[in-house]
C-alpha cells in the first residue's frame, strides 16, 4: 500500500514538475533531462541489475538512438515520430545483432566486450565526417510539431518534457510488465545462479541475449529523446564515459530496485547541474558522493529505504 | 498426479521394450593421466532407488557429470530410455527428464523460496519466453508452486529468502526446485552433506516419499552409510572409478572386496 503511494506521490510530482521545479532554481529542460536519462538507466538495468551483465558499452545504443533520430530529422523528413521510431530501432536492432557477440561472456570480460563495441561506434561517429559531423557533433535539426490530422501538439521546451513524460510511463511500464513476466523470472534466475538456471533446462545464452537487446532498444529510445531535447547529439552520446556514469547512477540509486536508476539519475544530474555551475571540478564531488553512498548504502540509496519497508512490515 | 501417472506409463513402456532406464556402456573421462571415471557400465531400472557410493576421489560425482552432461565422456556411450545421448547438451538431458542437484547446494540465494521454485514451473511449463502471461496460467502457476513446497515440507515457509535459511532447507529447496521441472530421473549428489540430525531426517523421508508415492526413479550418492543401507534398493560401489562391486544392500554389505577396500575403512 505503501508503495502503491509512493509511486502515486511520485508521478503527481512528475507531472507537476513545470510548475515546481523553477521555484527552486531549476528549469524543466533538466526535469526532461533527469526522466530520459531515467529511461536509459531502467533500460540499462534489465541487463545490470535484473540479469547480471556488466553492459559498461550502453552509451552506444543511447548514441545510436540519438544519431537515428537526429538523421532521419537533418537528412529524411522532418516529422518527430518517424525520427524517435527510426532511432530506436537502429540502436535496438545494433543491440540484437551485436547480442551473440556478448551472451557468451561473463563478468569482466562481458563488461570489456560492451566497452569495446560501443568505443567501436563512438570512432565510428567521430571519423564519419561528412555526415555525423564528426568531433563537433551533429547539428542543423530540430524537433518538428506533433500534427494529429488538425490538431498540432507544439513541441515547446514544456510540451516536450510531457512527451518525455509520456514516453518514461511507456518505458515503466513495460519494464514492469517484463519483469512481473515468465520472461522477467527467467532474467532475475540467471543474475542469481547461472548453472543452477542451465540444469532447470533454460538455454542461458538465449535470455542474455534477449534481456541485452531488451535493454538496447529502451536505452537507444531514450537516446532519440536526448537528441530531440537537445536539437543536437555528439560523439560524447556515445562515449564510455557516459556508459560509466549509466552504472554509477545505477549504483546510487539501488540496482536491485526498479526504481533505484530513477533515483540514483536525480541526484547525478541535480548535483551534476549544480556542482558545475560552481566549479569546474564537479567530477570530484560526484566522485565523493559515489564513494560515500556506496560505503554507506551498499544496496544505493533505495536499498537502505526498501530494507527499512521490509522490518516494519 | 498427472506426473506420477505419466511417470508409470513410461516404466511400463521401458519394460515393455525390455530396456534399461538408464545405462553406461564402458564409460571413461581422463583428465590428463587421472582417470577420474575408467571403463565403467552401469544399468539402472525405471522407479529404481539406487546409492552410488565410494571412497572420496572415486569419482562419484564425475559419474553424475557423465549423466547429467556437465562433462563429456572421453569414451563410451550414455543410454536414456534407450536411446544414446552420450552427445547431447545439459538442456538437451533436462528435457529428456534427467535432472540433478549439486554436492554444493545451487540455489536462487537472493530469492524467495516460492521464486525459486516458480523459475523451475514456468521452465516445465515453456513459458520462460514470455513478457506477459494470463491471470489463469499465473493461477496454475502459483498452485503447482504451492504443490511442491507442500511435497516437500517447506509449508509456511515459501516468502523466506533462501539464501538466509538453514543449510538443510536449503538443499530442500534444491531437490523442489529439481521436482518442478518434472524429472523422469533425479540424481543427488549428496543430498544429507553438512546436516544435522533433523534435517538430514526430513532429506530422507523427502527420498522415500519421491520414490513411494511419486514412483520417481532416484540416483543418489551418499556418504552415511546409515542412509545407504537404510534406503537404496541397489547399490552401485566406485573405487578409483571403476565399479567394485553392485547389488542389494545384503549383497553389498557381506562383499568381501567392499568391506575390505571401503567400508572398513570409514566404520
Amino acid at each position: 500500500m505503501t508503495r502503491v503511494f509512493g509511486i502515486g506521490i511520485m508521478w503527481a510530482a512528475l507531472i507537476a514538475l513545470p510548475w515546481w521545479l523553477p521555484t527552486i532554481g531549476g528549469y524543466t529542460a533538466l526535469g526532461s533531462k533527469v526522466l530520459i536519462y531515467a529511461i536509459a538507466t531502467m533500460g540499462l538495468n534489465i541487463v545490470l541489475g535484473f540479469t547480471g551483465g556488466l553492459s559498461f558499452g550502453q552509451a552506444a545504443y543511447f548514441g545510436l538512438g540519438a544519431y537515428g533520430a537526429g538523421m532521419t530529422l537533418k537528412y529524411l523528413a522532418a516529422s518527430t515520430p518517424l525520427a524517435i521510431l527510426v532511432g530506436t530501432v537502429v540502436g535496438g536492432l545494433a543491440a540484437a545483432l551485436l547480442g551473440p557477440l556478448v551472451m557468451r561472456r561473463r563478468g569482466i570480460y562481458f563488461a570489456m566486450v560492451t566497452i569495446a563495441i560501443g568505443q567501436l561506434f563512438y570512432f565510428v561517429m567521430v571519423r564519419w565526417n561528412e555526415v555525423t559531423g564528426g568531433e563537433d557533433g551533429l547539428a542543423g535539426f530540430s524537433r518538428q510539431d506533433i500534427h494529429f490530422g488538425p490538431w498540432v501538439y507544439e513541441l515547446t521546451q514544456t510540451h516536450f518534457y510531457y512527451l518525455v513524460l509520456a514516453g518514461f510511463t511507456v518505458a515503466v511500464a513495460i519494464i514492469w510488465m517484463i519483469l512481473q513476466s515468465p520472461l522477467g523470472h527467467t532474467f532475475v534466475a540467471i543474475r542469481e545462479n547461472r548453472r543452477r538456471v542451465e540444469f532447470l533446462g533454460i538455454k542461458v545464452e538465449r535470455y542474455v541475449w534477449a534481456a541485452f537487446a531488451i535493454a538496447g532498444t529502451i536505452t537507444a529510445f531514450a537516446g532519440t529523446l536526448n537528441a530531440l531535447l537537445f536539437n543536437f547529439t555528439s560523439p560524447q552520446d556515445l562515449h564510455w564515459i557516459l556508459s560509466g556514469n549509466f552504472v554509477i547512477m545505477i549504483v546510487l540509486g539501488g540496482m536491485r530496485s526498479f526504481f533505484g536508476p530513477l533515483i540514483g539519475v536525480i541526484i547525478f544530474v541535480v548535483a551534476q547541474d549544480y556542482l558545475s555551475s560552481i566549479t569546474g571540478n564537479w567530477m570530484t564531488f560526484i566522485g565523493m558522493i559515489f564513494v560515500l553512498i556506496v560505503l554507506l548504502f551498499p544496496k544505493g540509496v533505495l536499498g537502505i529505504v526498501n530494507r527499512r519497508a521490509e522490518a516494519a512490515a | 498426479m498427472n506426473v506420477a501417472v505419466a511417470r508409470r506409463e513410461t516404466q511400463a513402456a521401458m519394460r515393455g521394450k525390455g530396456g534399461p532406464f538408464l545405462r553406461l556402456d564402458n564409460v571413461s573421462r581422463h583428465f590428463g593421466t587421472l582417470k577420474a571415471v575408467d571403463g565403467v557400465s552401469f544399468e539402472m531400472a525405471a522407479g529404481e532407488l539406487r546409492a552410488v557410493i565410494g571412497p572420496n576421489g572415486a569419482g562419484k560425482t564425475t559419474f553424475f557429470n557423465l549423466i547429467s552432461g556437465l562433462l563429456p565422456p572421453t569414451s563410451g556411450e550414455v543410454l536414456f530410455e534407450g536411446e544414446t545421448i552420450t552427445g547431447q547438451t545439459v538442456v538437451q538431458r533436462v528435457a529428456k527428464g534427467i535432472v540433478r542437484t549439486f554436492q554444493i547446494t545451487e540455489i536462487l540465494p537472493e530469492l524467495t523460496v516460492y521464486e525459486n521454485i516458480r523459475v523451475g514451473v514456468e521452465t516445465a511449463a515453456r513459458l520462460n519466453t514470455m513478457p506477459w502471461i494470463s491471470r489463469g496460467r499465473r493461477i496454475a502457476i502459483r498452485r503447482r508452486v504451492e504443490e511442491l513446497i507442500d511435497i516437500v515440507d517447506l509449508n509456511g515457509k515459501a516468502n523466506r529468502v533462501v539464501g538466509e535459511m538453514a543449510h538443510g532447507d536449503q538443499r530442500v529447496v534444491e531437490v523442489a526446485m529439481a521436482l518442478s521441472v518434472g524429472p523422469l530421473l533425479l540424481l543427488l549428489d549428496e543430498p544429507t552433506a553438512g546436516m544435522g540430525d533433523h534435517e538430514t531426517d526430513h532429506m530422507v523421508g523427502l527420498i522415500r516419499k519421491l520414490h513411494a508415492e511419486q514412483c520417481m526413479s532416484i540416483l543418489f550418492i551418499e556418504h552415511d552409510m546409515d542412509i545407504v543401507f537404510g534406503i537404496a534398493q541397489r547399490i552401485t560401489v566406485l573405487d578409483q572409478g571403476r565399479v567394485l562391486a553392485e547389488g542389494t544392500p545384503d549383497v553389498i554389505s557381506s562383499d568381501a572386496k567392499v568391506r575390505a577396500a571401503y567400508l572398513g575403512s570409514i566404520e
